[in-house]
């Protein structure tokens, strides 16, 4: 398969009053065309602001992209102009964020909104740019499409408002949908909708997809290769039956332990990680997962481990005992 | 658990809990209702954990406070431990609240920033005048032990703490005064998935421990499934469905009950790949204004002539499994 995006070492740190964060860490992965990532951690883990990177949405200051590249269709995005990066966000990289209610402006119609994203990149005239929003909020399921296109925000529900943003996002085609913790605001029966509506589109449309979740149950639907974060780090990652059949870090182990399944048998008491994440201002010189796990040895504290193939070629793990945590070696 | 053996703790019936839609500022005229709860019944046995499931707005929050009489129900029973809630004085309720308390969705909101830990927690001791002194104090350390956090905490304040160990603060403040009752409210929806293990593991031992009782609100059915021994579905203010989580699961008779279940993510490949999913349309109507008949006849895939017409009955269709659809009939026995 073709690589779309290859990202080098992005570091990306806020300069804040009480001390730096170090928000994302040296990540380095690749994406294909078409494919279907899904960027897995808890709060503050970075998967939304490497995310925020690749569009280099950072505010700046406090934020600042340290270091690395980002290599999209054949350059690197953290190297060209403001002028071309507008021109590859919503055209070549689009994005829809977690909140529905606070993405759209209320003050404009949501057909005014999608509109204007057709008349910027696509140089269409009004008449046009309505029709195409038409036929764009039909196609992601808006019942009566072309009325809704007088309606404002409001008047949607937060599902459907989700949906208006994704019609918003596809309107140029772009190579990349990046959807940043879509379905976390609804409801599960909303959310099953709106998984439905995202698989459905990718298949016709064949854009690759990122979606960054917190909730590893939405993700073993999607997607086919998962990198698992923790502190700003990408600590596991490989193919999705890999992760959840066979994780080796005792983070991503820890994580799918935590959680309940709701075809489990009963009684079975949670697994849950002891400690909290570590503060992102002080972060520790090794692991940053060592204080919590189980398998740590000294080394773990003193030296971060580095991305290392298990078993395949795509499967890595960052962790120096994964062999003991497979029990490999005793 | 043997049906004989089940003594009900907390008794609900037809309880309703309307609240009126007024226009005008200055004369308020009532034009209508929202009708957040609308006609709710169910046991909650001593000992056991009722798990109340159902979406955003369905009035699941709304039930747990009308048992509390936080609000004041509009129709409907609440007897808990055989006292009619709704007979006692102001007095009287407030000595009864002793045997109940709730723990709350939002760890942020729920704990004053200005009080210290050793204070918030003390309140419910000091308003109830249990201890006071040295003893309050030691109990309050006590306290703190249970739920996991170091005693020498007791003069900080909450914005010193993360939120699964707010939530473990809302716990021993909920613990102090030695419930029967305790109202879980979503009370681990805005923690991480590695902290809500954590909170759940520390539910169960506290209820093993001290033999509570829970109602545990959720809109997260895994969870939910995990942590109770029967789980009730809302929705649009009623409840749907009723029984003990694996019959729930394993053999759900409700159509809204059936898309919910297939709804929810499992996190393994192979399960999402193979299950059947049932993705339900459009969204909930609005409580203000539901549809005649079955509230659930605007999205449900199996409507016959008779959901826009009648309202279904909330039936004991099998020992213990309590369903509200025409489509389901009761077996015979």
């Amino acid at each position: 398969m073709d690589i779309l995006m290859q990202i080098n070492g992005l570091t990306t740190r806020f300069y804040t009053d009480d001390g730096v964060v170090h928000a994302v860490n040296r990540i380095s992965y690749a994406m294909e065309v078409g494919e279907t990532l899904g960027v897995v951690g808890e709060s503050g883990c970075g998967k939304s602001v490497h995310a925020l990177s690749i569009m280099r949405l950072i505010h700046s200051p406090p934020g600042q992209i340290e270091s690395g590249e980002v290599w999209f269709d054949g350059r690197d995005l953290l190297k060209v102009s403001e002028g071309e990066m507008r021109q590859v966000r919503g055209l070549e990289i689009a994005m829809v964020f977690q909140d529905p209610m606070t993405s759209l402006n209320p003050v404009y119609t949501v057909g005014f909104q999608i509109m204007e994203v057709l008349k910027l990149h696509q140089g269409m005239d009004n008449a046009q740019a309505r029709e195409r929003a038409g036929e764009l909020l039909a196609m992601v399921g808006i019942p009566s499409a072309e009325q809704r296109l007088d309606d404002y925000p409001h008047q949607f529900s937060g599902g459907m408002r989700q949906r208006a943003m994704i019609a918003m996002a596809l309107s140029c085609d772009p190579k990349l949908l990046i959807a940043d913790e879509p379905t976390t605001a609804l409801d599960v029966t909303i959310q099953a909708q709106i998984v439905d509506l995202v698989k459905r589109l990718q298949k016709q449309l064949g854009m690759a997809v990122m979606w960054i979740t917190h909730d590893l149950g939405v993700v073993a639907e999607l997607a086919k290769k998962i990198n698992v974060m923790y502190a700003g780090y990408i600590v596991e990652r490989g193919n999705v039956r890999d992760i959840y059949k066979r994780p080796r870090h005792p983070y991503t182990i820890g994580l799918l332990g935590s959680l309940p399944r709701l075809d489990e048998a009963p009684g079975t008491k949670l697994v849950s990680i002891p400690g909290l994440p570590p503060d992102l201002i002080a972060l520790p010189p090794g692991c940053p997962f060592a204080a919590r796990c189980v398998y740590r040895v000294d080394r773990c504290l003193d030296e971060m481990p580095s991305l290392e193939e298990v078993d395949r070629v795509d499967h890595t793990v960052a962790c120096w005992r994964w062999e003991y945590v497979m029990g490999r070696k005793e | 658990m043997i049906e004989a053996e089940k003594a009900p703790l907390v008794q609900v019936r037809h309880l309703k809990k309307y609240f009126p839609i007024t226009r005008g500022s200055v004369i308020q005229r009532h034009v209508g209702d929202i009708r957040a709860v609308d006609g709710v019944s169910f046991d909650i046995y001593k000992g056991e954990t009722l798990g109340l499931v159902g979406e955003t707005g369905c009035g699941k929050t709304t039930v747990g406070r009308t048992i509390l009489q936080l609000y004041e129900p509009t129709d409907g029973e609440v007897t808990f431990d055989g006292t009619d809630l709704l007979s006692l004085s102001g007095g009287e309720m407030r000595r009864m609240r002793r045997r109940m308390q709730m723990i709350f969705q939002d760890p942020y909101a729920s704990l004053n920033p200005r009080m210290t830990v050793g204070s918030i927690i003390a309140a419910p001791l000091e308003v109830h005048r249990v201890a006071h002194g040295k003893e309050k104090q030691d109990q309050v350390q006590k306290l703190l032990e249970i739920v996991g956090l170091n005693p020498y905490f007791v003069n900080r304040y909450p914005h010193e703490f993360s939120g699964g160990q707010r939530q473990r603060i809302g716990i021993a403040r909920a613990l102090a005064l030695n419930p029967d009752l305790i109202i879980c409210d979503e009370p681990i929806s805005s923690l991480d998935v590695s902290i809500q293990a954590q909170v759940v593991n520390l539910l169960e031992e506290l209820q093993d421990h001290f033999g509570l009782t829970y109602l545990f609100i959720a809109h997260d059915l895994s969870m939910v499934r995990h942590i109770s021994d029967r789980m009730a579905v809302m929705y649009l203010g009623k409840v749907v469905e009723l029984t003990d989580r694996d019959e729930i699961y394993l053999n759900p008779l409700h159509p809204y009950t059936q898309a919910l279940m297939s709804a929810v993510p499992v996190p393994d490949p192979d399960v999402a790949e193979s299950r059947q999913r049932i993705i339900l349309e459009g969204d909930i109507p609005s409580p203000a204004d539901p549809p005649m008949g079955c509230n659930f006849n605007t999205r449900c895939p199996v409507t016959i002539d008779r959901c826009f017409k009648e309202d279904p009955v909330y039936l004991e269709v099998k020992l213990g499994h309590w369903v509200a659809c025409h489509l389901v009939t009761p077996e015979d026995d």
